[in-house]
């Protein structure tokens, strides 16, 4: 009874959806305010349904009811319950119910919100993304329902979750990247809103920007999260691959990495207007695209769900519906006469579009490596494979790029800035961190690595320029400190520019330093690496809740100083058979240290995988950084008082500068 | 309204087309490297025999070279069909593929040897040197002794009749041969 | 739930393991130099049948013969450019996850450079033309004075 209530939520959700869709439109269209007013209630009203829809089937996999199709082949009796929970989302058709979930969910944030904006633009925004909603209840309904029963053949246990999905991390994972995928979708609906009020003035700009902030954060949170994610569960220590779903996340990141910045010019100078309309589009587009090359199987992929093309056509044409009709709106409707704002190359605005350049370069280069197989394949010119040494080659030499530009962006002045100016601010920080590069050079314990110095040479000056202009905006002469300077929004410039500088020092320095040996050990044998020393203690067997593991203790000593013990495992999975690694890793600071158990090699020896990774968990904490500073600027009381205001302020800005 | 604003449109329609198009695509399928050249040449014992074996066992085409191992269960479903062809007077060498002989040999003396030669490939270097990536796996070799097809999965009826029959026009009469190793 | 889709979930099944547990093989090389190439290598070589791996991570069994003939050719002094003609020979360019140069791949390769070039000329044009011809600015003093004004508005608008 529970899924079939499911299923009927659902497909009240799905109607409430197309009234949301069609109604406001048509209210917005007449000037009806009785029509437009239906908009946030129609809103939460699908999020309710979605809601219950999303807990009833949490329900079927928590009381292991496998005559529902979803839960016979993604879940198990003896699977721990909080896995039986994400389990809900470790599949195809209940990751879609989340997407719907999260989507119903940021209509109604800002149907809640937005109280303060325009009727006419609350309507307009809130249909379009129920017409999102739309497809995707559709898409689940017509071709991936997850209520589907298997009856009356119920099979007697479940098959299991992939073991791979055990884990903490995908508790948070799926939810934290689908909240940055789906979330751009409402900035793509304020752009497209504002194309079809024909007023695409600053005031959109304002309204949309916290909203693009707290998505972009959300994405970069996720796709931490996932690199963290894959490091300590596949037993590779790998952190990137540039997979294609990889990259399918990654696209929309680097696209909203442009928009978040654009979106600051158009607000602040009313400027870049159309432009950053597009790319509000395209950071929506690019979730979509990789929600079509995720599901669809047109790329092969570690990842990938399981193939299905008619899955893959639906996409599609909702794909070419959404995003063709934007752009055909966006031809017709975008400004064609240029912003009469002056500024010139020396200036904020100038720095914003090297980072937009850079941006979107790098965009369309992961698009086209991840796309280049298959065109290759469309026109019979042969079968290619593009993966990490291709985009390490074409992808770090645009970051190197960027970050010059960093430190300089966020200290020059809007309109018209002299290099002068430039030099003075930036003198000190430049030297200091050359010093630092040439002494790293001179007196680290290692041999000089090139492309660490370079690295520290970014950072370095990414980071104290961005301290820089921290301090410079707190002290004071009489060193007392104006803390209430510090706006959220700019403290999370601060954090999210110092977050990246922290990743690329971390990304180069694990690449470079990473020590990793595959050695044969038994019980007594002692190895060293990256300048620790290990200890195979003790081999043997153990059993946990749905599987049973072979375990090695290792005891790492630096300098005869125990460091820690660590037993990484070989589990075979009881329901599944399926056999996984479980590194054991000591995460600190400055360095981990990581253990991975192979297989046996004769009676008493296995084969094992010893790894020394210096800083890799820099690349997280950057991560974290870049995230939560995003997050943060949410707070920024201009945005809470989200009104009238910020149209008529706009508009002056416009005014006076034209 | 200008015809610059209509690029990124009609850059996504050129993109739908080619996604559409991949709908099509299996990209997991992955053509020989080998075609349109010699056999690769190998010196190899023969299973049963032992006698010693080269490339030019092969010739004169054409011919099928069918890779298969007693550890391949596809390799069980195709070889009824591959009697079939067999008796039909197909020319079949086997390639047995990282096999251990003994098994290989109960194997033949259980389901009968379609084969006119196998090549005993232990340690599976002539495979690889033919970029042969699992089993079942059936190659053509022409008049020349070049590789002209190859063809990875089981062989059934329908492919034969598909990919292989203008090599082998006897292979196949309609109605007389079974179509027992069909999948639908 | 028909059988097809059932077969699909027991395929996807099978093939999960490759991606779950690590390879890890003790092979011996008679000097670190090699042993490092090895490495390289073995993370440019796309394995001919599994899911987008490299030789280097998937246990599949074609990956692991082609670890033992990466190694084997390596001891024996091959070079990387004779190891990886070898591959393209047996598994063509897909094998490659560095797509080597060539008429269809000369494009993906210089695409970067030409997508910043592009960009760039695009922002000179932009500064040269579009913003030679934007309205004249007001002199400093002016501008000063009149940001001032304006920052003092904001700030009563706001309060």
């Amino acid at each position: 009874m529970i899924p079939e209530l499911g299923h009927i939520a659902l497909i009240i959700a799905f109607c409430l959806a197309i009234a949301l869709t069609f109604l406001p439109m048509w209210g917005a269209a007449r000037r009806n305010v009785s029509a437009m007013n239906v908009a946030p209630t129609l809103a939460v009203s699908v999020t309710l349904f979605v809601a219950i829809a999303f807990s009833l089937l949490t329900t079927s996999f928590l009381r292991d009811d496998f005559s529902v199709a979803v839960v016979a082949a993604n879940s198990n009796s003896l699977l721990p319950p909080i896995f039986k929970f994400s389990a809900v989302w470790g599949n195809h058709e209940g990751s879609l119910l989340l997407w719907v979930l999260i989507l119903s969910g940021w209509m109604s944030a800002v149907a809640f919100f937005s109280r303060g904006l325009p009727l006419i633009m609350v309507a307009r925004v809130l249909s379009v993304m129920g017409f999102v909603a739309v497809g995707f209840l559709a898409f689940s309904l017509l071709t991936s329902n997850p209520f589907e029963r298997l009856l009356p053949s119920t099979p007697l246990d479940g098959n299991d979750l992939n073991p791979l999905l055990q884990d903490p991390g995908l508790i948070i994972h799926p939810p934290l990247l689908y909240m940055g995928y789906v979330g751009l979708s409402v900035p793509f609906a304020f752009a497209i809103a504002a194309l079809l009020g024909g007023r695409l003035d600053a005031s959109w700009a304002r309204w949309s920007r916290p909203w693009t902030n707290v998505a972009w954060g959300f994405l970069s949170l996720g796709i931490m999260l996932g690199s963290w994610w894959a490091y300590y569960e596949l037993g590779w220590g790998g952190w990137w691959f540039w997979d294609p779903v990889e990259n399918a996340s990654f696209m929309p990141w680097l696209m909203g990495t442009a928009l978040v910045h654009s979106l600051a010019v158009t607000e602040k100078r009313g400027v870049f207007r159309s432009w950053t309309v597009l790319l509000a589009i395209f950071a929506f587009s690019l979730s979509l695209l990789g929600t079509f090359l995720v599901r669809s199987g047109v790329l092969t992929s570690v990842h990938a769900f399981a193939a299905d093309p008619e899955r893959g056509l639906f996409i599609l044409i909702f794909l070419a519906l959404v995003v063709g009709g934007s752009l055909l709106l966006y031809a017709m409707r975008a400004p064609s006469v240029a912003s009469r704002v002056f500024y010139t190359a020396i200036s904020r605005e100038s720095l914003l579009m090297v980072n937009n350049l850079a941006f979107t370069v790098a965009t369309i280069v992961v698009l086209l490596g991840t796309l280049f197989p298959l065109v290759m394949d469309a026109f019979s010119l042969g079968k290619y494979s593009v993966g990490p040494p291709y985009f390490n080659a074409v992808f770090v030499p645009l970051m190197a790029l960027v970050m010059p530009f960093m430190t300089v962006g966020p200290l020059s002045r809007w309109r018209e800035d002299t290099v002068g100016r430039w030099l003075h601010e930036l003198m000190v920080p430049g030297l200091a961190v050359v010093l630092l590069a040439a002494l790293l050079g001179i007196f680290g314990d290692r041999d000089f690595n090139v492309w660490i110095a370079l690295a520290v040479l970014l950072s370095g000056w990414v980071s104290l320029g961005v301290l820089r202009d921290f301090w410079r905006r707190v002290a004071s002469g009489d060193g007392r400190m104006r803390w209430h300077r510090v706006s959220p929004s700019f403290l999370g410039m601060t954090a999210a520019h110092l977050g990246f500088a922290v990743v690329v020092l971390g990304a180069v320095v694990v690449t470079q330093l990473n020590e990793e040996r595959d050695l044969r050990m038994a019980v007594g044998d002692v190895e060293e690496l990256g300048g620790y020393r290990f200890e195979l203690l003790e081999i043997g067997q153990s059993q946990g809740p749905n599987y049973a593991a072979d375990f090695a203790v290792f005891e790492v000593t630096d300098a005869g100083q125990r460091i820690a013990l660590l037993a990484p495992e070989k589990r075979r999975y009881f329901a599944s058979g399926q056999v996984m690694t479980e590194a054991a890793i000591d995460a600190s600071f400055w360095r981990d240290v990581y253990i991975a158990l192979g297989e046996p090699i004769g009676d008493d020896a296995w084969a094992v995988r010893l790894q020394y990774k210096p800083m890799v968990r820099w690349l997280w904490l950057g991560g974290l950084m870049i995230g939560l500073g995003s997050l943060i600027t949410v707070f920024d009381r201009r945005y809470r008082t989200q009104s009238a205001r910020s149209e008529s302020s706009a508009v002056g800005a416009v005014g006076f500068a034209g | 309204m200008q015809a610059r604003r209509f690029t990124p449109l009609l850059a996504f329609g050129l993109l739908t087309g080619l996604l559409y198009k991949g709908l099509s695509i299996d990209p997991t399928a992955l053509p020989a490297a080998r075609l349109g050249q010699p056999f690769p040449p190998f010196t190899q014992r023969e299973l049963i025999s032992g006698a010693e074996l080269t490339e030019q066992a092969l010739l004169p085409g054409p011919a099928l070279v069918n890779v298969w191992a007693t550890w391949c269960y596809s390799c069980r479903v195709e070889h009824p069909f591959l009697l079939q062809l067999a008796e039909r007077g197909v020319p079949i060498f086997g390639l047995n593929y990282k096999d251990d002989s003994s098994k290989a040999l109960d194997w033949l003396a259980q389901l009968g040897d379609p084969y006119r030669l196998n090549i005993f490939d232990a340690d599976g270097l002539v495979g690889l040197d033919l970029g042969v990536y699992g089993a079942p796996e059936t190659y053509v070799i022409d008049e020349k002794g070049q590789i002209v097809h190859r063809h990875v999965g089981v062989l059934d009826a329908r492919v034969f009749a598909r990919d292989f029959q203008r090599w082998f026009p006897t292979g196949l009469t309609t109605n007389r041969l079974s179509l027992g190793g069909e999948e639908r | 739930m028909n059988v097809g889709r059932i077969i699909s979930f027991l395929i996807l099944l099978a093939l999960l393991p490759a991606a779950a547990w690590a390879v890890i093989e003790t092979y011996r090389f008679s000097s670190p130099e090699l042993e490092a190439r090895y490495h390289s290598l073995s993370q440019e070589l796309r394995c001919p049948k599994c899911q987008n791996q490299n030789i280097a991570d998937s246990n599949a069994p074609i990956a692991r013969d082609l670890r033992v003939v990466l190694h084997e050719q390596l001891e024996a002094g091959a070079t990387d450019e004779d190891i990886l003609a070898f591959m393209v020979a047996r598994y063509g360019e897909f094998v490659r996850y560095r797509p080597g140069v060539d008429r269809n791949t000369a494009l993906l390769w210089a695409s970067p450079a030409l997508l910043l070039l592009a960009g760039a000329f695009g922002l000179v044009w932009h500064f040269k033309v579009r913003q030679a011809s934007a309205p004249h600015p007001l002199t400093a003093r002016e501008r000063d004075e009149l940001e001032r004004l304006m920052a003092h508005s904001n700030k009563e608008s706001s309060h």
